[in-house]
């Protein structure tokens, strides 16, 4: 067999296969680039800007660009990642964010992608929105307050559990997230906790009810360890979402 | 196509809304990609969009409703809240608030007895104001249920009060109420035109079969005249077109975007009205040069009061055999054009969002690779272009690319159509070759006085008065075309404040320098405003415009903080004079306060004083 191709990320020589990003491809060969958008199972969104690269000079997402249009990569440079403290501080400005009674706290991916960040402060003055709970399904709660409308809810309740659950609506700075039901609230949809859609936000927004704290704050994935050391676990795992 | 997933209780139907809905889905059928159509003809009929409408549209269409939902409080012209048997909607230009509009706004809610946003008690009248509806050229403008009223002097405001009040239906108010101007005020080649419906696309015919190479034939001519496109970007329309046909797919797809939604631009809305023939003309044309069968239309909703006269012309050309089967008696040549309106979002002028829009959704942009000539409406290879890069298409094809390039500059060939608003005696449309100096196009229409010319709407360059000597053309200044006139009393950092709101407003959301950033910037601008200002805040404008530049996902994003940008460097003092006395020095002296604490706990230490 041939060599496979391969691109420089930060100097350092990077295969890939066909048809895989500059994304995936870095984060199977154990480097990681940061996101928050980007899912190990889904099609690219493109939306939150964090993995926002230096591609043979220009900028773009890495987790977008194929890995066949790159020959130098630059990721983790001064630049970027001052860039992409911004970005994770306009996510924190834009939601309420209260991480240290939140259930996702340690396992959340724009928590961790702060802390290896070295976000240190607010950075902005925050927008505090009006977003009320939803508690009306038995076993899921949804806490809007912390959204950072990465859309993987929508996509995988329709890619995978064929039931589009959920939906965008609005635009702008009131754009956000929608219940398929005529009453808005989750309790009158289909959705049930064993759903794709249930399991994948990174955030705190989807949870499960009476499984708060199960694994003691501390323990958690990314008390662990840092997530710029986890790449791998976030190598694809399909090539792509199987169709509902 | 599955339906939506097990709604609770459904409300029921009224028979207006009924029947709305059966019109609608006569007309353009039972499939997904024609929401936004349906539910803009249900609320042309309604008025807005009941919850029971929603329920009904999602169910025949078979697309969930949350969708449904999020596609309504998308576009601004959609309401899912009641609105007035009369709405008012004000156009919020700059060149309508420098005309007057605000005063007109007030005097007007006042008559009426409103608030504007609001329904009146009686459920008559609402008002409203939206960002700009292309009649900078006679503002202030508001369309009265769709219908413009230009020039509104404060007697033609009270004129319509009066008749909403007397609850006049619309079809007996006076005439001259409606009438819109051409305002044509310098013609070139494209204005003067005579093509005769057929004309162009017989001399590419022609071209095509005495070279022996057909359609390739109309592709080299194209790019031989180096025409790029007139939308503001500036892509080489050759390029597009012949990419898109070398793809495998079919049918191809030719679309026109008539969304006009640059502030300050109304050129689109001449050719619309003036000369629709030859835009028609150059769709046919692209349909032909990369053999595509389906076309359409993308008009701004805010030019519905223009859709009669365009199908008319539609109709007239397909009796002609311009249209539809066997084009020109062309075996196998079959096309035709279909007309979407849109419904009050600017992003939806960006190409692949309007793609999208077409297919019913939310305008947002796509992620490129692939690009639209690969895979756009419906996954069919799709080219887009602007209304007056259809005509100069058509002009090549009759008149050849030498012709073509006797005008305009080395990089720049052709003319180019410039909205002129604002400060001036004579607004309007102004046809130049490529190349004209700011200077000449403000002698002409009698802006001579001015400190300051936006020129590409907010998205493109505020200039100030060292450079009026700058030409309009891809090498100097790309414009879509717009440009505002500001005299010496104009307060330019009122002008960017303004834009900064309009970027807020449009940003479509979905990525996160742009949704987040613009409001952002536009907490800090009203900050300024306020006189709370300091200048570590016009540094954090700079520096956030920099991330909205470089990081956001289309060129809403990337030049949202340009009119910021610009003012700060070209018009500072008009910032700087907004700051706080409290910038000027710390609004508290900590020092001040250390020593009244010293003298209290009698230290004199180390710890007890500023450090050095
Ligand atoms: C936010 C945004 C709004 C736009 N609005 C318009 C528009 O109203 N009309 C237009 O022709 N192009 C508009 N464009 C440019 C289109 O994306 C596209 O480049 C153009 O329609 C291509 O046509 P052309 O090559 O003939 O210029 C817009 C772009 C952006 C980023
Ligand atoms: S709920 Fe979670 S998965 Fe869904 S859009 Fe919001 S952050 Fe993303
Ligand atoms: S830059 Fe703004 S308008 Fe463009 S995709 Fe991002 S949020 Fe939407
Ligand atoms: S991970 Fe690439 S944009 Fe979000």
């Amino acid at each position: 067999m041939s060599a496979r191709p391969t691109f420089l990320l930060d100097g350092v020589e990077v295969p890939f296969d066909p048809g895989q990003s500059v994304m995936q491809a870095a984060l199977a060969a154990g480097r990681h680039i940061p996101h928050l958008c980007y899912h190990p199972e889904f099609k690219p969104h493109g939306s939150c800007k964090v993995c926002t690269a230096r591609v043979d000079g220009r900028m773009m997402t890495s987790c977008t660009v194929p890995a066949e249009m790159a020959t130098e990569v630059e990721s983790d440079t001064e630049e970027l990642n001052d860039l992409r403290r911004t970005l994770v501080q306009m996510l924190f400005a834009e939601g309420n964010h209260f991480c240290p009674s939140c259930e996702q706290s340690g396992n959340c991916l724009l928590q961790a992608l702060g802390y290896d960040l070295g976000v240190m402060t607010a950075g902005f003055r925050h927008l505090f929105p009006d977003r009320p709970v939803d508690a009306s399904h038995p076993e899921i709660l949804l806490d809007f307050n912390r959204c950072i409308l990465c859309e993987l809810c929508v996509r995988a309740s329709r890619e995978v559990d064929g039931k589009d659950v959920f939906a965008l609506a609005g635009r702008g700075i009131e754009k956000h997230l929608v219940v398929n039901a005529e009453s808005g609230r989750l309790g009158d949809t289909n959705a049930a906790a064993a759903d794709k859609a249930m399991s994948v936000c990174p955030v705190g927004v989807i949870l499960r009810k009476r499984e708060g704290f199960h694994v003691p704050i501390g323990e958690r994935r990314f008390d662990r360890s840092p997530v710029s050391d986890q790449a791998s676990d976030f190598a694809p795992r399909k090539p792509e979402a199987t169709r509902g | 196509m599955e339906g939506p997933a097990a709604p609770s209780a459904t409300l029921p139907l009224d028979d207006a809304a009924a029947t709305a809905l059966e019109r609608a889905l006569a007309r353009w059928g039972r499939e997904p990609v024609r929401l936004l159509q349906v539910l803009r003809e249900v609320q042309e009929a309604l008025g807005w969009l009941p919850p029971p409408a929603l329920t009904a549209v999602s169910r025949a269409l078979g697309v969930p409703l949350a969708q449904v939902r999020g596609v309504v409080a998308f576009y601004s012209f959609l309401h899912a809240e009641p609105r007035g048997e009369y709405r008012l909607l004000f156009s919020d230009d700059v060149p309508d608030r420098m005309a007057g509009s605000g005063q007109r706004l007030a005097e007007m809610c006042e008559r009426l007895w409103l608030e504007p946003g609001k329904l009146s008690e009686d459920g008559l009248v609402s008002v409203e104001r939206t960002p700009a509806l292309g009649l900078c050229d006679q503002a202030p403008a508001l369309l009265v249920n769709g219908r413009p009223v230009t020039r509104l002097t404060a007697a033609r405001a009270g004129q319509v009060c009066e008749l909403v009040l007397a609850r006049v239906p619309l079809e007996a108010w006076p005439a001259d109420l409606f009438e819109v101007e051409d305002h044509v005020r310098r013609r070139d080649v494209l204005l003067g035109d005579d093509t005769r419906p057929g004309e162009a696309l017989d001399a590419a015919f022609a071209r095509g079969d005495a070279a022996g190479l057909g359609p390739q034939s109309l592709l080299d001519e194209i790019k031989a005249a180096r025409l790029l496109g007139r939308g503001g970007a500036g892509f080489t329309t050759g390029v597009k077109w012949e990419s898109c046909s070398r793809q495998p797919v079919t049918p191809r797809v030719v679309v026109c975007n008539a969304d006009e939604g640059e502030p300050g631009t109304f050129k689109d809305r001449l050719l619309l009205r003036r000369h629709f023939d030859l835009v028609v003309e150059g769709m046919t044309l692209a349909a032909w040069a990369i053999g595509a069968t389906l076309g359409f239309v993308y008009l701004r909703g805010e030019y519905r009061w223009l859709l009669d006269s365009l199908e008319a012309t539609l109709a007239r050309r397909r009796e002609a055999g311009l249209l539809g089967r066997s084009i020109r008696g062309r075996p196998g040549f079959d096309f035709d054009i279909e007309i979407h309106v849109g419904a009050g979002s600017y992003v939806c002028g960006e190409a692949s969002a309007l793609v999208e829009s077409l297919e019913g959704k939310r305008g947002i942009p796509r992620n490129r690779p692939p690009r639209l000539a690969e895979v756009g409406y419906r996954g069919l290879p799709t080219i887009v272009n602007n209304v007056e890069s259809y005509c100069a298409a058509a002009l090549i094809a009759r008149h050849g690319a030498d012709w073509f390039k006797s005008r305009g500059t080395a990089r720049s060939s052709g003319t180019k159509l410039l909205s002129v608003s604002g400060d001036c005696a004579r607004p309007g449309i102004y046809e130049y070759p490529f190349g004209v100096a700011v200077r000449e196009v403000l002698a002409d229409c009698g802006g001579e006085g001015a400190i300051a010319v936006q020129a590409g709407g907010p998205s493109g360059a505020c200039l100030g008065q060292d450079e009026f000597g700058r030409r309009v053309a891809f090498e100097d200044i790309e414009t879509g075309g717009a440009l505002v006139v500001f005299g010496p009393e104009r307060d330019m950092f009122e002008v960017a404040r303004h834009y900064a709101h309009f970027f807020a407003e449009e940003s479509c959301g979905f990525c996160t320098p742009c949704r987040v950033g613009t409001s952002l910037l536009k907490t800090l601008v009203d900050k300024v405003a306020e006189g709370k200002g300091t200048p570590r805040d016009l540094a954090e404008i700079e520096r956030l415009g920099g991330v909205l530049r470089t990081a956001s996902h289309c060129g809403l994003g990337e030049s949202a903080p340009r009119p910021l940008i610009d003012t700060l460097r070209r018009f500072r003092p008009a910032w700087e004079r907004r700051l706080g006395s409290s910038s000027m020095e710390p609004s508290f002296d900590l020092d001040g306060a250390l020593a009244r604490a010293r003298r209290m706990t009698g230290r004199d230490d180390e710890g007890a004083h500023l450090p050095p």
